[in-house]
């Protein structure tokens, strides 16, 4: 029953695959406003949002003790979208959501620059704090991304974490 | 009657293609023949497409060896995500 009662509420979603930084600032100021604004134009409408979590991912500088200047991220234009799409509203299956926010970028990537953003609004704190914890453990292990580690030595492909894959099962 | 095949990632450096058209003929319905016809090109397309963890998409949805193609489906074989 549980699934039913929050599928049949909209969740309103904003989902990017962008080579430019973005601003936590604005997106946390937009998914605010999309959240609020759903809540007042939904007839049937959710409860409104009390509680936005947000995360960030960032480039660090080690990878297998390797010291990495950038990463290139490659992605499967086209599945990309429609994957994270399925993966919002697999969050919205589970957890009672207003509103979703996922920012994920591509091409060159710096060490210390941000990768991804993941946001989440609902009524109360534990589905927006769940919520977005399952985003990125299914996004890192459902969104056909890949990253390359740019080296001083040269260039390698990263594998696929054990750790990353045995996150997602939790859920 | 083609698909179209892309090659993602490790995968696509490793056979030096990122897509190609691919006719298919009366044998070929499943990915696991498709798999099989590829390999006979050589060892690098033999050992990519047959590693234990190989992933599938037809048009887009993950998919395995044994579900079927048709004409005009894109296929795709890339290795195991590391977005996010």
């Amino acid at each position: 029953m549980k699934w039913l009662s929050f599928h049949l509420l909209r969740v309103a979603k904003m989902i990017k695959i962008q080579r430019e930084e973005f601003n936590v600032g604005d997106e946390y100021q937009r998914l605010r406003k999309l959240s609020s604004d759903d809540a007042s134009d939904n007839k049937q409408s959710n409860a409104s949002s009390g509680a936005i979590v947000t995360f960030t991912g960032l480039v660090r500088d080690l990878e297998k003790d390797n010291r990495i200047t950038a990463l290139h991220l490659e992605h499967y234009p086209g599945m990309t979208e429609k994957s994270l799409e399925k993966i919002v509203e697999e969050a919205h299956s589970r957890w009672p959501l207003n509103a979703v926010t996922i920012i994920h970028r591509i091409g060159e990537i710096k060490v210390d620059e941000q990768i991804v953003f993941v946001g989440t609004a609902s009524a109360h704190r534990d589905a927006a704090f769940a919520s977005c914890n399952f985003l990125m453990d299914y996004l890192k292990t459902q969104a056909p991304f890949w990253k390359k580690a740019i080296m001083p030595s040269g260039e390698e492909w990263i594998d696929a974490k054990q750790s990353d894959s045995d996150a997602a099962k939790r859920w | 009657m083609a698909i179209t095949i892309l090659y993602f990632a490790r995968f696509r450096e490793t056979l030096d293609c990122d897509h190609e058209e691919f006719s298919l003929t009366d044998q070929i319905t499943t990915v696991d023949a498709l798999i099989h016809a590829l390999a006979q090109r050589g060892d690098h397309w033999n050992k990519v497409l047959n590693e234990e963890k190989v992933l599938i998409a037809i048009n887009q949805t993950i998919s395995d060896r044994s579900d079927s193609i048709t004409d005009g489906d894109e296929v795709a074989f890339f290795p195991p995500v590391t977005g996010g």
